[in-house]
C-alpha cells in the first residue's frame, strides 16, 4: 500500500546517517588499525605491525586476559543474583510490577553515579571501612577493599545486574504455565518441575542476560579507572592511554577492533544459541 | 498465578539483592548530608551545607546548562533518524536491511568506548573540531537505536487500515503522516524522547573521546574525582538521580499504557525485530 515514494523518503535518511556515522565510522576505526605512527604523525601506510605486536607483547595478552576473566565473573555473579530474583517476580511475587520496575530503575539510573557510590564505600576511609571500624571487627582500615580486581568486579556486577534481569525476566514471562502445571500434575517434584521444565524454557533469556553483562563489562573503562586501581586495569584502559598520552591511534585502533570482531562474534553465536533454544 | 510457592528464603534472597541494588544508592544519598565529608561511620553533623556549594558553583552549573542542550539536540537528532529508520524497518524490504537494522542497534549493546572511539576518529578524518556539537552529534548517533526500538514497538500496536483509509480519502502520504501517523505514534514518540534525554544527560563514555573544551555535567564530575571526593558530588548525584528516577517513572507509565511489560532491552537481543 506504500508508494514508492514513500518507501524511499523514510529509508533514505535513516541509510544515509547510519552509513556515514556507524558504518564508515566502524571502516576508519578498521583502517586505522593498519596504519602506524611517525614521528609524531599517523602514516597512512599498510602493515599488520599493530596485530603483530598484540598477538606478541604479553602486556596486552595478560590484560585482555584479566579483562574476559573480570567479565565472566561479573556475567557469572549478575546471573546468580538476577535469575532467582526473576524467577520470584515472575512465579510467587504478590506486587510483581513494582519489584519489576524497582529492578529496572537503577537499570537507567546514571552509570557515574553508581560507580562513584562504590567509590565512597570501599574507600580507606570509606563508609565500609569505617564502619567495620566503629563496630571493631577490625582495627585499621583493609586497604585491599578500593583499588582491585574486586572492587571493579563488585562495581560492575552492581551496575549490570539489570541488565541480566530484564531479558530472564522476560523468558520466564514467556514460560507457559500449564506445562508447569502439567509437569506438576503428572508428579514432578518442584526441583524437578524447575529442572526439566522451566530452566529449559528460560535458557534464551538466561543466554542474552549473559552476553549483555559480558559484553558491556568487557568493554568498561571507567569503573577500573574509578575503583580498579593498577591491578584492576582493563582491555579499555589500555585503548584509553594510547588514545592519550601514549598517542597510539593505529594500535589502539587495533585493539578496538579485536574487541569489536569479539563482541560481534558473541553476539551472532548467543543469537544462534538463543534461537535453539527458544521454545517456538 | 502463584506456583511452586514454598519457603521464603527466595523472598530473602531476593531482598538481599534488592539491598544490594539499593543500598550503595542510599548511602550515596545519607552521606550528601554528612557534614565532615564524604566516609567516616557514623554519619554526623547532618547538614545541607554541601547542597549550598553545589548551588553556588558556577562550574557545574554550566555544564549542567551543556548537557541539557546536547541532550535536546541528541533527542531532535535520534528521532529525525530513529523514527523513519523504524518505519523503514516495518514497512519496506530493501537489500542490506538486516545489516541496517543490525547497524542501528548495534550502539546499545556496544561498549561505549567503541562507539566514542570510532567517531572521535571520524571527526578527526574529517577535519571537524572537537566540541559540544560533536558529543551532541555522537550521543545522538548511539541513541537512534532507542527511538527506533521504541517507535517500532508503538507501529506494532497501530492499526494499519486507518493508514489506508486516509490515502484512500484522497490524503496524500505527507497529510497521512501527519495526521494519521504521527498522532498514533505519540506516546512512543514522547517516551523515546524522555529515554533519550535521560541516557544523554548520563552519558559519559562516548563524551569521554568527543569531548572539547566544555563539558558536561558527567565529564564535570567525573574530572572532580580525580582530585577527590567532596559531598558536593554525592549531593550533585543525589539530584541526578532524583531527575532520572523522575523520568524513568514517567517514562514507564506512558510505556506500559496499554501494553504488555515488552522490555526494550530484552527485545533488542531475543526478536528478529527490534
Amino acid at each position: 500500500m506504500y508508494s514508492k515514494g514513500y518507501k524511499v523518503a523514510v529509508t533514505a535518511p535513516p541509510l544515509f546517517w547510519v552509513t556515514l556515522f556507524l558504518l564508515f565510522a566502524y571502516v576508519i576505526l578498521f583502517a586505522h588499525s593498519f596504519w602506524s605512527v611517525r614521528d609524531g604523525q599517523i602514516a597512512r601506510e599498510f602493515t599488520l605491525a599493530n596485530y603483530k605486536q598484540i598477538a606478541t607483547s604479553p602486556l596486552y595478552l595478560q590484560v585482555l586476559f584479566r579483562s574476559m576473566k573480570i567479565a565472566g565473573t561479573v556475567t557469572l555473579l549478575a546471573l546468580l543474583l538476577a535469575y532467582p530474583v526473576a524467577y520470584y517476580v515472575s512465579f510467587q511475587a504478590r506486587h510483581k510490577n513494582l519489584l519489576y520496575q524497582l529492578i529496572i530503575v537503577p537499570l537507567w539510573v546514571s552509570y557515574l553515579v553508581r560507580a562513584y557510590a562504590w567509590k565512597t564505600i570501599l574507600g580507606s576511609d570509606g563508609v565500609l571501612n569505617t564502619s567495620l571500624q566503629f563496630l571493631h571487627v577490625t582495627h585499621g582500615p583493609v586497604s585491599a577493599l578500593l583499588y582491585s580486581p574486586f572492587a571493579v568486579v563488585l562495581t560492575l556486577t552492581h551496575i549490570y545486574t539489570p541488565f541480566a534481569f530484564l531479558p530472564i525476566f522476560a523468558s520466564l514471562e514467556h514460560v507457559p504455565r500449564n506445562l508447569v502445571e502439567a509437569s506438576q500434575d503428572l508428579g514432578a517434584a518442584p526441583l524437578q518441575t524447575f529442572r526439566r521444565v522451566i530452566l529449559p524454557l528460560s535458557l534464551p533469556g538466561v543466554i542474552a542476560g549473559a552476553t549483555f553483562a559480558f559484553v558491556l563489562s568487557l568493554g568498561d573503562f571507567l569503573a577500573p579507572l574509578l575503583v580498579g586501581g593498577p591491578s584492576g586495569i582493563m582491555i579499555s584502559n589500555i585503548v584509553v592511554s594510547l588514545f592519550g598520552a601514549a598517542y597510539d591511534w593505529p594500535l589502539g585502533a587495533a585493539i578496538s577492533l579485536c574487541m569489536l570482531v569479539l563482541v560481534v562474534a558473541l553476539l551472532f553465536a548467543t543469537e544462534r544459541l538463543e534461537k535453539r533454544y527458544s521454545y517456538q | 498465578m502463584n506456583v511452586q510457592r514454598r519457603g521464603g528464603w527466595l523472598a530473602a534472597y531476593s531482598a538481599l539483592v534488592f539491598a544490594f541494588l539499593y543500598l550503595p544508592i542510599a548511602v550515596l544519598i545519607l552521606y550528601s548530608f554528612n557534614g565532615p565529608g564524604v566516609g567516616g561511620f557514623p554519619p554526623r553533623d547532618l547538614t545541607l551545607h554541601w547542597y549550598r556549594v553545589l548551588f553556588e558553583d558556577e562550574a557545574i552549573w554550566s555544564s549542567v546548562l551543556n548537557s541539557v542542550m546536547v541532550a535536546l539536540v541528541a533527542v531532535v537528532l535520534a528521532l529525525l533518524i530513529g523514527t523513519p529508520a523504524a518505519l523503514a524497518l516495518d514497512r519496506t524490504n530493501f537489500p542490506g536491511k538486516a545489516l541496517f537494522r543490525r547497524l542501528v542497534l548495534l550502539p546499545l549493546i556496544l561498549p561505549g568506548i567503541i562507539t566514542g572511539l570510532s567517531l572521535l576518529m571520524l571527526c578527526v578524518f574529517s577535519g571537524f573540531e572537537l566540541s559540544l556539537v560533536t558529543i551532541a552529534l555522537g550521543h545522538g548517533t548511539a541513541l537512534i537505536a532507542v527511538a527506533t526500538t521504541e517507535v517500532f514497538a508503538g507501529l506494532q500496536k497501530f492499526d494499519r487500515r486507518q493508514e489506508e483509509a486516509s490515502l484512500d480519502l484522497g490524503a496524500n502520504y505527507w497529510q497521512t503522516f501527519w495526521r494519521i501517523t504521527l498522532p498514533n505514534l505519540k506516546l512512543s514518540i514522547i517516551g523515546a524522547a524522555l529515554l533519550i534525554f535521560t541516557l544523554s544527560m548520563d552519558e559519559i563514555a562516548v563524551s569521554f573521546f568527543l569531548v572539547g573544551r566544555e563539558n558536561t555535567l558527567p565529564l564535570e564530575i567525573w574530572s572532580r574525582l580525580r582530585r577527590g571526593m567532596t559531598p558536593e558530588i554525592n549531593a550533585v548525584s543525589t539530584i541526578i538521580f532524583l531527575f532520572s528516577l523522575f523520568t524513568i517513572i514517567i517514562w514507564y507509565r506512558i510505556r506500559t499504557r496499554g501494553q504488555a511489560q515488552e522490555m526494550l532491552a530484552a527485545s533488542i537481543i531475543q526478536g528478529e525485530n527490534p
